[in-house]
């Protein structure tokens, strides 16, 4: 993990050349986060060379009425200096990032400034509907949500179109912002971990896992080598529930009764052997600061042969959907998205792997027992359409098996560790980190900031977050029927992203 | 063609439930059940330590409301005499003071009375019941297990319960999340046309309490403060089998049979 504490602040202007520099120079925007700091605002710009990250930092004023935008160098900065916007009333110069994307504060209301002290009341939003970019005759916008047909998260996409084509699509993801960020100011490490399954909970044990990475940071602690083997368990099992429902999601739109049928009961499988092991359907309470809670409430052979007839179930069937025509044919060529945009964005997991970008965090920067159970990168598509998508989330399931079979034989050769075996101790901790996990969705990152065992800031950021800023460029030559495939293919989610 | 055999493969896998019990009722974290015992002197360290401030000792009086804990277990770890993780999904309550366990004596006259009332209103519906569900800001969990009532273990709608995508044809108004500044509004448009009479089910500790997250600047900390509430299912999120005896008890489909010993207990739904 990432520790902060050599970092080196800089004025905006030069962090903001420093940071273009990096970009052009091949480096991967991953991550625009800000914390307040008294009356100013930190801001650290999280960049990835081949998976290495480093951080570049800057200080805004509160006097600075401007702040030196990289939107125009940097696109994929967007959503970012918006919710940055949002949340800390910085004003970005030079473009319109100043739309609100996360809270439409109506004018003159404070913003909530996570890491300070602020304690703002119920806030009032402003919910002016967007203005419309199309223009010309014929056209006019479909509003469509926030509440769906369907049991689905809130957020509302704005389809402007002419009939078929949709030309401009945008989005807003406000709706649901809980601002869950504030309410870890003051919570210890543990309620924090609880706190972090609760950002995103489809990835409870992802953001679990970089939450408690960053806490560990910190502390320079070692976790044990059977936690390390049980959160690679439990994040695999999660990997493979989530690429079932993107799966489910395609099958539903596609109509597809009996393919529905058989991979919502193969989910529903998923979710009760998760539960079995620890409780809990979503895994939750398992990852905790120095290692997990408890041990596997299964025995290693129960939990071997469970898997093994849930997997080869699993794998005859999504066999037999990838040759079933009426399904292929909804996904080929549906919501295309180059390589250029992949790589210009940044975008993360199955998205990113879709159009030939094969990082991986688990592979790069190992963390729990990745380093050790002898996997690597699956093979990727290329040809970037929702079918990509799908073959790479195919080939994670199955690799995701693969990793869970071995970590239990692992876990199994260690004998039964005694209970201070799951977990090391967490004194009470000083300092901040960058911790992360690869999650269903892609790479998180969470920035965990503590002063005296209780934490000052923590900011989860998503893939999911990172990644729907490129949901209106994947319609090229879409029509509006395929608009739910390309949704499931991106399979994120909303609580992600709206935080 | 080739997928007709597959539907076939795994024979009947719907579950036995509310009929008779299901097997897998008693594989996960369901409720935690505060038991009678002397409190011992660990409870006030449990009380302190509950992340969810969901344990309360009022003049001597220990009380755990299920409308707020996240089943983390961590009582269960401080003080195990007092409290045990039970696998009891059955837990949803028609009002809100019933989460709070142990209970405390009183009369069953009111809960008589809202029970009557709201078995009056559900009379009408007999057994085509609709649900139009709304995320008014939850995590994402909430939505997969109201998803899983539809998949072929849970398939709700052999008990004609069916999810609707208008609010024009929804009974039930199916609550997940804190309700969170952006949602008030299209939550309470979405109540206000659907027909009469009309239920509102409160999912999970978010939407009964706003759980971790609880009031806040964008929070409202749970449905109550926003619509009134007919039935509260607790669960960080609530599972399958309690959403589904939530939306029965809303229902009036678990009538109340007095035992010998002249407690009440469920019996099996209708």
């Amino acid at each position: 993990m990432t520790s902060l504490s050599d970092t080196q602040s800089t004025s905006p202007d030069t962090w903001a050349s420093n940071v273009k520099t990096q970009v052009t120079s091949g480096a991967r925007l991953a991550a625009l986060i800000a914390g307040a700091r008294g009356d100013d605002v930190r801001m650290l710009a999280v960049l990835s060379r081949r998976g290495n990250l480093s951080v570049e930092e800057t200080t805004s004023p509160t006097n600075l009425s401007q702040f030196p935008s990289l939107t125009p160098e940097i696109p994929s900065v967007i959503w970012y200096e918006r919710e940055i916007h949002d949340l800390f009333g910085v004003r970005f110069s030079g473009h319109r990032t100043n739309d609100a994307l996360v809270l439409p504060l109506p004018e003159g209301t404070p913003p909530p400034r996570p890491g300070s002290d602020t304690r703002l009341s119920w806030a009032p939003i402003d919910d002016t509907p967007p203005r419309s970019r199309l223009e010309g005759e014929g056209a006019f916008t479909i509003s469509y949500g926030p509440v769906r047909s369907g049991v689905f998260e809130s957020i509302e996409y704005l389809v402007e179109t002419t009939g078929e084509e949709i030309p401009s699509l945008s989005l807003r993801v406000s709706y649901k912002h809980r601002g869950i960020e504030k309410s870890f100011e003051g919570l210890g490490v543990d309620d924090g971990a609880l706190l972090a399954e609760r950002y995103e909970g489809v990835a409870s044990v992802a953001h679990a896992i970089a939450f408690c990475g960053a806490v560990e940071s910190i502390g320079k602690i070692e976790i044990p080598t059977s936690a390390q083997y049980m959160r690679v368990i439990h994040a695999e099992l999660e990997r493979i529930a989530n690429h079932l429902d993107s799966s489910i999601r395609h099958v539903e739109a596609s109509g597809q009764a009996v393919a529905f049928a058989r991979l919502t009961f193969h989910k529903e499988r998923i979710q009760r052997l998760r539960s079995r092991l620890c409780g809990s359907r979503f895994g939750r309470g398992v990852v905790v600061p120095g290692g997990v809670s408890a041990s596997p409430k299964l025995r290693a052979t129960d939990l071997r042969n469970e898997v093994d007839v849930i997997e080869s179930d699993i794998a005859a069937d999504l066999k037999l959907l990838m040759n079933t025509p009426s399904f292929l044919d909804r996904l080929r060529g549906t919501g295309f998205l180059s390589t250029r945009t992949v790589l210009d964005h940044g975008a993360l997991g199955p998205i990113a792997r879709g159009s030939g970008v094969s990082e991986d965090t688990r592979f790069l920067r190992p963390y729990a027992a990745y380093g050790s159970l002898g996997h690597g990168l699956i093979e990727v598509s290329g040809e970037g359409d929702a079918l990509a998508r799908q073959r790479v989330r195919i080939g994670e399931i199955e690799q995701a098996f693969g990793l869970v079979r071995r970590a239990v034989e692992e876990l199994n050769d260690l004998g039964s560790p005694s209970d201070d075996q799951w977990a090391a101790q967490v004194p009470r901790l000083s300092g901040e980190a960058i911790g992360w996990a690869e999650a269903p969705q892609g790479e998180i990152l969470t920035w965990v900031q503590i002063r005296d065992g209780l934490l000052t800031r923590v900011k989860p950021r998503s893939a999911s977050f990172h990644n729907l800023a490129l949901f209106p460029l994947a319609f090229p030559k879409d029509i509006l029927t395929d608009f739910a495939f390309i949704e499931a293919s991106f399979g994120l989610s909303i609580a992600g992203v709206s935080g | 063609m080739p997928w007709i055999p597959r539907g076939l493969q795994n024979g009947i896998v719907t579950s036995t439930y509310p009929r008779r019990p299901d097997g897998y009722g008693n594989a996960f974290n369901g409720a935690i059940v505060v038991s009678d015992v002397e409190h011992s002197r660990s409870v006030a360290t449990a009380v302190e330590q509950c992340p969810a401030r969901a344990i309360d000792v009022v003049e001597g009086v220990l009380q755990l409301d299920r409308g707020k804990c996240i089943l983390c277990g961590r009582c269960a770890d401080i003080a195990p005499d007092v409290f045990t993780i039970s696998p009891l999904f059955a837990s949803s309550a028609i009002r809100r003071r019933d989460l709070r366990v142990p209970a405390l004596e009183e009369s069953d006259e009111d809960l008589r009375l809202v029970r009557d009332g709201l078995a009056r209103r559900v009379k009408s519906l007999r057994r085509s019941i609709h649900i139009r569900h709304v995320d008014a800001g939850s995590d994402g969990s909430d939505e997969w297990e109201i998803a899983a009532l539809t998949n072929p273990v849970y398939d709700v709608q052999r008990l004609g319960i069916y999810f609707t995508a208008s609010p024009r044809h929804a009974d039930i108004l199916l609550v997940t999340g804190v309700v969170t500044s952006g949602m008030m509004e299209p939550l309470l448009h979405t109540y206000d046309v659907m027909p009469n009479p009309k239920i509102v089910i409160a999912a999970g500790v978010d939407a009964i309490s706003g759980g971790l997250i609880g009031e806040g600047y964008a929070s409202r900390g749970g449905v109550a403060g926003s619509l009134h509430v007919d039935v509260f299912v607790p669960g960080s999120p609530a599972s399958p089998f309690s959403l589904l005896h939530g939306i029965l008890t809303a229902l009036n489909r678990f009538p109340l049979e007095k035992t010998v010993d002249g407690r009440r207990r469920s019996g099996s739904a209708r």
